[in-house]
Order: structure tokens, then sequence, then C-alpha cells
């Protein structure tokens, strides 16, 4: 009997391997439309209803780029502790970790500083919070060796317990009649916004670059590769590995936790417990989809972007539940995780 | 009233202790699925759509079990085949997952169970058993549903322990490569195994569509297979521990509101919290006293591939 043999071949690059993602890609959506004529949708009219619901319009194009900002930084976040296969799927909590430290200066200081100082303050706030909170995980992997991928999951339901517990208890606004709400950010908290979206938009792009230049040529950079590539040859190599790790991670939740602060002051005008929405897990799907490149980063991202902002717009246009934008996305990555094989294995003929 | 309580942390447990034993037979075979929340819901959706459509609770639990079998599937596929990353792909699962539910649930929100499926899950009184004091009236008071979970918590354990697969099963997650040595067909137990999983965490699914709750509501799961990811790291990867800590965490999603009947005031969002901060202590406390019978499966989200051994 004839019999195919799987071996590693040597990794396909650049060009060819993102051919085969693009292949991928395309079969998921040819998938996901079989799947949309089989519940009595025309799948062509969908994805371009989707489309044009995402950037059929300057506003609508406005709406998209403003969620693809919380996803560019968060994955940019995620990108230095996957790097290091540290991995981090606590993005969710480290962004409310970083919303609730901003909070804390919007709502006490606001009255008392010009908005420049005060929503620099708030930055800062949220980046020492998020930054602590994703230090607990990076000490006992780095004293103890405890699996970060749990540790850091289970912070997100505790950050989000915490949030919980102040907007329903101590923070609740005593003016909302009631209504379990912490009280709205006053103006000068609010992020100003540049050509009709907020800042955040720049921020996200100067981050970005700022990520690929880091991980490119600087030395820090380069270390938090080796280590990912094995943490022995780092240490043979006289670096500091520990070091690095805690580095990286709070860079990492710094990171995030800054997305907190822009979602905070951007988009909620105050804190809520659903202020992260499942930004931190989807944005592990952007950096992954990005083969942890920060500039594909910023293209992953607005595709989300685009593919969510569809998804509720043919909720309205169309009466089909957004919840099939969170069914492609979820398709879209079967299809590239199963083809990453296709970049990294091949079959030859023969017997064992 | 501590009959109570406990009656009550058992049903409130049930569906974590289906997802957790789930989550067993996967990890024990080196996979961690980080798809339980997404399975459940799967199951969830499934389970409570096919009882509502025939009326049959049998059919349901089938259609429960056959969506989380499902999702597990294409884990399976794409993990161990086309060996990709656990974890991302886990986390794909539960994205497509949480969006099949709201998506296959839509024309359900707000609906009820029909009659015959909560008739067939009210509580049934075991005879004698349900007699002995304390113990029989805390564990011999329930709907089927709980019961079937007794009966999978022993199944697994003699599984396990007793039987030549579950040694197998047990190898392979210690050392796939001395496993595949000595004859496993690895890639055969990884596939039933981690699928087993999916159809345990369906059946916890579907407990929270059909019987804790049965009205159809989005996102019924409510990070429950958050929860019992973490139960599978309290358990220290076996059965009986899985069955308590089901029970603990279970009492601990229903004391908050106890407490306030008796007018207590403890804020249920702290007590939500302990449930992960209790897996975050194990779990830190397990890698430093570093047990070998506590420790994760060796092999654990290490793929195995015999030609990069």
């Amino acid at each position: 009997m004839l019999k195919y043999n799987i071996i590693k071949k040597d990794e396909l690059e650049g060009r060819q391997a993102m051919m085969v993602r693009a292949a991928a890609i395309i079969l998921s959506f040819v998938f996901t439309g079989i799947f949309m004529v089989i519940i009595g949708y025309n799948p062509i009219q969908v994805f371009t209803k989707m489309i044009s619901g995402a950037l059929g319009t300057e506003m609508r194009i406005q709406e998209t780029i403003t969620k693809s900002i919380p996803l560019v930084i968060t994955s940019l976040g995620i990108l230095v502790a996957f790097k290091m296969k540290f991995w981090n799927i606590g993005g969710e909590g480290q962004i409310m970790m970083g919303a609730l430290g901003a909070s804390y200066i919007a709502l006490n200081y606001a009255d008392s500083m010009a908005s420049f100082p005060l929503l620099l303050l708030m930055a800062l706030a949220s980046i020492v919070c998020g930054g602590l909170w994703a230090l607990i995980p990076a000490f006992f992997k780095v004293k103890l060796g405890t699996n970060e991928t749990i540790f850091t999951l289970m912070l997100n339901y505790i950050a989000i317990k915490i949030v919980q517990y102040l907007q329903y208890g101590p923070w609740k606004d005593p003016n909302a009649s009631g209504f379990p709400k912490v009280a709205n950010f006053a103006p000068a908290a609010h992020l100003p916004s540049l050509f009709g979206i907020h800042i955040g938009w720049i921020i996200a792009l100067v981050l970005a670059a700022a990520m690929y230049v880091f991980m490119k040529y600087t030395k820090k950079g380069y270390e938090i590769e080796v280590v990912g590539e094995s943490p022995n040859t780092a240490k043979y190599a006289g670096m500091n590995v520990n070091g690095i790790i805690i580095m990286a991670l709070i860079i990492s939740g710094g990171l995030c936790s800054l997305v907190g602060m822009i979602q905070a002051s951007a988009i909620e005008k105050t804190l809520s417990a659903t202020l992260s929405g499942g930004l931190g897990f989807t944005a592990i799907i952007t950096t992954w989809l990005s083969g942890l490149k920060p500039h594909f980063i910023v293209i992953t991202s607005i595709a989300f972007a685009v593919l969510l902002q569809g998804g509720v717009y043919i909720q309205i246009a169309m009466q089909i539940p957004s919840a099939v934008a969170e069914m492609i996305q979820g398709i879209i990555l079967f299809f590239v995780l199963g083809s990453e094989f296709f970049i990294r294995y091949k079959f030859v003929k023969g017997d064992k | 009233m501590w009959i109570d309580i406990f009656a009550a942390a058992i049903t409130a447990g049930t569906p974590l202790l289906f997802a957790t034993l789930g989550e067993i037979y996967t990890e024990r075979v080196g996979n961690t699925n980080l798809g339980v929340e997404g399975m459940m819901i799967m199951g969830a959706v499934v389970g409570f759509s096919t009882g509502f459509l025939t009326q049959n609770a049998a059919l349901a639990l089938a259609g429960a079990v056959l969506a989380g079998s499902a999702g597990a599937l294409i884990y399976a596929i794409i993990t161990i085949t086309l060996r990709a990353n656990q974890i991302v792909t886990g986390l794909a699962l539960t994205i497509f997952g949480t969006g099949f539910a709201s998506f296959v649930g839509k024309p359900y929100v707000g609906k009820a169970a029909p009659e015959a499926i909560k008739n067939f899950f009210r509580v049934i009184e075991i005879p004698l058993l349900s007699d002995i004091p304390f113990i029989g009236e805390i564990l011999f008071r329930h709907d089927v549903f709980v019961y079937l979970g007794y009966i999978v918590t022993f199944w697994t354990l003699v599984y396990f322990y007793k039987t030549r697969w579950g040694l197998n099963l047990r190898s392979i997650g210690e050392s796939a490569a001395s496993a595949d040595a000595s004859g496993i067909n690895i890639e055969k137990y990884k596939y039933i195994h981690t699928i087993i999983g999916g159809a345990l965490a369906g059946l916890g699914g579907a407990y929270l569509s059909l019987v804790t709750i049965p009205v159809w509501q989005e996102g019924v799961t409510g990070g429950r297979g958050w929860i019992a990811v973490a139960l599978v790291i309290f358990a220290s990867w076996k059965p009986i521990k899985a069955m308590f800590g089901a029970l603990l965490f279970g009492g601990l999603d229903i004391i908050g509101f106890r407490l306030q009947g008796m007018g207590i005031h403890v804020s249920q969002y702290l007590i939500d919290m302990l449930p992960y901060l209790t897996t975050i202590v194990v779990l830190i406390i397990s890698t430093r006293k570093n047990k070998p019978e506590d420790m994760p499966p060796a092999d654990l989200s290490i793929p195995y591939f015999r030609e990069e051994r």
C-alpha cells in the first residue's frame, strides 16, 4: 500500500507563506458561503453588505477604524509576550485594570487639572495598573515556573469581577438614580479627535512603528526573540532570561492596559465591566494571523474590524444576527491555523 | 438549611462537573483545549433547540453530545493532524462556538423548554437512598441529569485506573514518545478522548439550558467553561477531586445570594472571584510543592510528532 509520510520542510518564506494563508482565507469564505446558502441567504449579497456596512460611507469607515484601534494596540502587547512563547491570554484583564487605573484619575482629578496633563496622567495610571497586573504571572513564571496560560486566563475574570464590584458598589454613581453605573468622565478626560476619529489611531500607528523598530533593531527586542526561540541559548549567551521575561511582560501588559484607558476615555467615557468585551481574545487571533509581525498586525486588525463592523451592519440591514461575524472569525481562524501545516510540512510518498 | 445549600451546590456544580471531566479526558492525552466554553455553549444551544423541536429529552441530550463532539473534532483535526497551536485553536473554538450559539439560538431567545422536557428532568427521589439522613438527602433528591453526572464520574474513575485503555491514555499524557514506542496509536487516542471531552462539555452546557433555567438566553454558559478549565487544575486531573471541586465551585456560585437571604451582605462579585483566585493559589502551590501525583500530565500542550522525536 502506498503510504504518505509527513516531513518537515524548510519553512516557506514571505511570499509563498502569504499565498498559503491567502488561500486559507479564501477557502474559509467559500466555506462560510456554503453555510449561508444552507441557511437560506445569498452569500454574495451578505458579503457585499458587510463590506459596504464597514466601508461604504465616510462615517462607517470612521467607525471601522475606531474598532480597529484597540485591536492594534492590544495585539502589539500580546505580540511581545508571544514572541517569547509566553502565552499571555490575559489581555482582557490587563485592559480592565488599565481602564480602572485611568478611571480612578479621571473621576478624582478631572476638576483640578487641564485636559492634556490629565490624559497623560490617566495613561500613566493605566500602564502602571496593567503592567503590575501582568507582572504577577510573570513573577511566578520566573520564580516557580507556574503555567502562565491558566494564570493569565484566571486573572482576566478576577479583573472583570473587581470592576463589576466597583461598578455595583463603591464606585456606583449616586446621581444615576439607582442604575448601577460609574459616573461619566468630565469632558477634560475625553480623548480628543482628529479627522473625526479619536486620536487613538495616531497612538496605534506610532506604537506599531515603534514596535517594529523595537523588535527589529534594538538589543532588547533581539533578546526577546532569542528567549522565545530557546531559553537555553539565551542563558548560554549570557542573557538575563528572567529579567527579559519580566520586562517583556510589563511592556505587554502596559500596552494592553493603555487600550483600557483609550476605550474608557474615548468610547465608553466611563468605566464599565463590559468595556473589554472580548478584545483581549480577539487580539490574540489578530496577533496570530499577523504571523507575529507588527506591521501585519495593523492589517489584520483592520480586517477584523471590517468583519465586526460589517457584522453589526448586516444585523440592521438584513436581520442576520451579528453573531455571524463571530462565526466567520472562528472559521477564518480554523482555516488559517490549519494552513500553517502546509507552510511547515510536506507530504512525501513512501513507506516508513 | 445545610442540606438545602449542599443540594443546591450539587445542582450548580453539575454543568461544571461534566465540562471538567471532559477537559480531564482531553488533557490526559496531552491536549489543552481552551474551547470548553465554546463547546459548552454549542451543546447548550443544540440541546435546547433539539429539545424544543422534538419535545424529546433523549434527543436533546444526543444533540448536545453531537454539538460538543463536533466542536472538539474541529479542534482535534487542527491540533492533532494539522499540528497547530493548541491555545490559539482553543480560543478560536470558543469564539466560533459563542457566535454559533447566538446565531442558532436567535429564534429561541426567551422561549421556554417544552413541558415534556421539564418533566423528564424533574426531581426524582431515589427510594431508600434518599431517606438516608443528610448524605442521602443531599445526594439523591435530584434530576436524572445529576445522577448521570455521578455515573460519568464513577465510570471515568474505573476507565482511567482499571482499564487497559485508561492506562494507555495516561501514558500518552505523560510521555507520548514512550507510549508510541510501546505501540499505542497516539493519534487515535488523542482524537477519541478529545472528542469525548467535547461531548461531555456539550452535556454540561445542555444542563444549563435544559435544567438550570429551561429558557433559552444568550450567553447562558456565562464563563463556566473557563471555570471548568480552572477546575481541572484544582482537581489535579483526577475524577473524584473534580467532583468535589465542582461541588465547591458550584457552592460558590450560589452562596452569595444565600448569604444575602440570611442578612449577611457580601458582594456576589467578590465571591464570584473566589473560583479563579482559588485556582491561582492551587496552581502556585502545586508548582511549588512539585508533588508528582498532583502535576499536570508531563506532555500536556506539547504536540507529538513522531518524526520530530
